[in-house]
């Protein structure tokens, strides 16, 4: 079956098939269903499917009382308003009693380009990952969707999932094996080391063509769960490079880097540079590359960073 | 309609778990006497009466769930659990400390027989929609009780609850609103005036009753109608005293989490058995 480049189409078809083996699943929509995709669960489950309205708490509090009575709950809404407007639900409602509710940041970082700065979430992962038990992923493309929801029923814990807005590349290995909490090596290299997320690890992969042809070796890795971080992997794979450079679609403020470089702390490690929206919200934009390019989002950037750092 | 023999008992029962709330609390500590004082009977008339509850089995997929939204009332719930056998007794002069299992909110992972966590004020109704949402899914007899603060009524996620139940029809959820006047810094007329209570409820579309919260029968009745309510939620308007039963608490914001003295601490535990006693 031909896979669909984008995300939002991928998680919602996932969620139909979770839905189809696994009787428990159950989703929550707060009137983006359409955006989300979750409309395809309800197709398929409309007993199983809570059209909440517009409110984000209630919805995140119900989620929780229904994995209280053996639910698996799959709230869906855009990033910025799961991880937001729905905070100390999420807090307190879900993730102190650890629930197994799984919470679709939908639309996340700059996806949402034309909407602007309220509807882009560039400091949801910092939020998700600053409470405890929570765990949170950031797939890369529509196949790691896909590899990443048939994981889920059997995890446990509350899951925070970044699904992008757009068509991404599909750049995950069909056969290799995965698992929530793996950084995954998506191309080996010796001079320096990208650690990315979500959008940017294709962009990492087009700079290391880049980098390649000037005779710069990259190495590429896909960070595609930022809690719990395998600190274990990333010490290893920073290890024997001259510069490491991370690349989230996403605040430098408590993102994928400052999380790398927490994983890094008591090592000696090469010099590390952060890409990412600088400590700014964002903005309406005509298409997505655009939006990329003006945040620095882009595999120049990454080739350009690297470069720097290996002058140093 | 209850026998003469079941109030009495539950009555006596009530002062019971006001008497575990005072040794509870103690000497020179706070602790959160009014709002859970206020509480004794509907509590009492829950797990002693109405709910099918076994405390023998206590994780029962069909069992009737008793969430807590105004959770810092949490010392009834525990002195309920601790007449059930649920919680040890040994564990009342254990609240809040560090090597005990009754935290100073609701913490399901800490203590047996809690079913959900609050404490953040207004989520607790939201957590009950879901569960009997879950329940009906699984066509379980069991239902939910939720009790609210009516100082808590001021959170917006309660109102966001207060619409999604009735629009899925759910009709095995019960809500209370312990409706005692005062909330933590004083009369909720003075902090945050909420008035109709009846009406916004009943426009939200859900069956509402109002009742004296200390009449066993009352709270009994109203259960019973609200069983026989079918395609809607209810809730029962509670009117109740703040710190019922202990003379210095009642009707004042000073015990929301107040400190008893030693002689303070001493009249509380001699009025509950004064009127305990009266009750027999």
């Amino acid at each position: 079956m031909a896979v669909s480049n984008n995300l939002r189409t991928a998680y919602g078809t996932a969620l139909v098939e979770l839905g189809t083996k696994y009787p428990d699943v159950v989703a929550l929509e707060a009137d983006l269903g359409k955006s989300t995709q979750s409309v395809m669960f309800k197709a398929a489950f409309p007993e199983r499917y809570f059209e909440m309205g517009i409110a984000e708490q209630n919805m995140t509090s119900t989620a929780a009382g229904l994995a209280l009575s053996g639910k698996m709950p799959f709230i869906n809404t855009f990033a910025v308003f799961a991880s937001g407007r729905a905070y100390d639900q999420l807090r307190n409602s879900v993730c102190i009693p650890k629930l197994n509710v799984r919470i679709c940041g939908s639309s996340s970082g700059l996806s949402d380009y034309g909407d602007g700065k309220t509807h882009q979430s560039i400091e949801d992962m910092s939020i998700m990952r600053a409470i405890p038990n929570m765990t949170v992923v950031c797939p890369a493309d529509s196949i790691e969707v896909a590899k990443l929801m048939d994981c889920l029923h059997d995890y446990r814990g509350p899951v925070y999932i970044r699904i992008n807005r757009n068509d991404l590349p599909l750049i995950y290995p069909e056969r290799e094996e995965y698992h929530i909490g793996k950084v995954t090596k998506m191309r080996d290299g010796h001079d320096a080391a990208v650690f990315a997320c979500g959008v940017m690890v294709s962009k990492a992969l087009e700079a290391a063509r880049e980098l390649e042809r000037e005779g710069i070796s990259l190495r590429v890795l896909n960070v595609g769960t930022i809690k719990p971080l395998d600190r274990e992997a990333v010490i290893e794979y920073a290890k024997g490079v001259r510069a490491i450079v991370t690349a989230e679609e996403h605040t430098i403020v408590g993102g994928l880097g400052s999380a790398i470089v927490e994983a890094l702390r008591a090592e000696r490690h090469a010099p590390v540079e952060f890409l990412g929206v600088k400590d700014c919200f964002g903005t309406s934009a005509e298409n997505y590359d655009l939006i990329l390019e003006k945040y620095g989002l882009t595999s120049k950037a990454i080739a350009e960073s690297v470069r720097s750092l290996l002058v140093k | 309609m209850a026998s003469k023999e079941t109030v009495t008992r539950l009555s006596r029962i009530a002062y019971d778990l006001r008497e575990n709330i005072v040794r509870m609390i103690g000497v020179g500590k706070a602790g959160h006497l009014g709002g859970s004082s206020s509480l004794a009977e509907i509590v009492t008339a829950l797990y002693f009466e109405h709910m099918r509850y076994d405390r023998k089995n206590i994780r029962d997929p069909n069992r009737d769930r008793f969430v807590l939204s105004k959770g810092h009332a949490v010392l009834v719930q525990y002195a309920a659990l601790i007449e059930l056998g649920v919680i040890p007794r040994e564990e009342l002069t254990k609240v809040k400390t560090l090597n005990g299992m009754l935290q100073g909110h609701p913490d399901i992972d800490k203590t047996p027989g809690l079913e959900a966590v609050t404490g953040s004020l207004g989520q607790g109704l939201s957590i009950a929609l879901g569960m009997a949402l879950a329940l009906r899914l699984d066509k379980s007899p069991a239902r939910v009780f939720v009790v609210m603060g009516d100082g808590e009524l001021s959170e917006g996620q309660l109102w966001e609850a207060a619409m999604a139940a009735p629009k899925y029809g759910i009709d095995n959820l019960v809500g209370f609103v312990d409706r005692n006047r005062i909330q933590a810094t004083g009369p909720t007329k003075e902090i945050f005036d909420i008035p109709e209570i009846e009406e916004k409820w009943k426009a939200f579309g859900w069956n509402v009753l109002t009742i004296d919260g200390h009449d066993v029968v009352a709270v009994l009745g109203a259960l019973e109608k609200a069983a026989q309510t079918k395609g809607k939620p209810t809730v029962i308007i509670a009117n109740t005293v703040k710190g019922k039963g202990i003379s210095f608490a009642e009707n004042t914001a000073a015990f929301h989490n107040g400190i008893m003295s030693r002689e303070q601490y001493d009249t509380a535990l001699a009025e509950i058995e004064a009127a305990r006693a009266a009750l027999a």
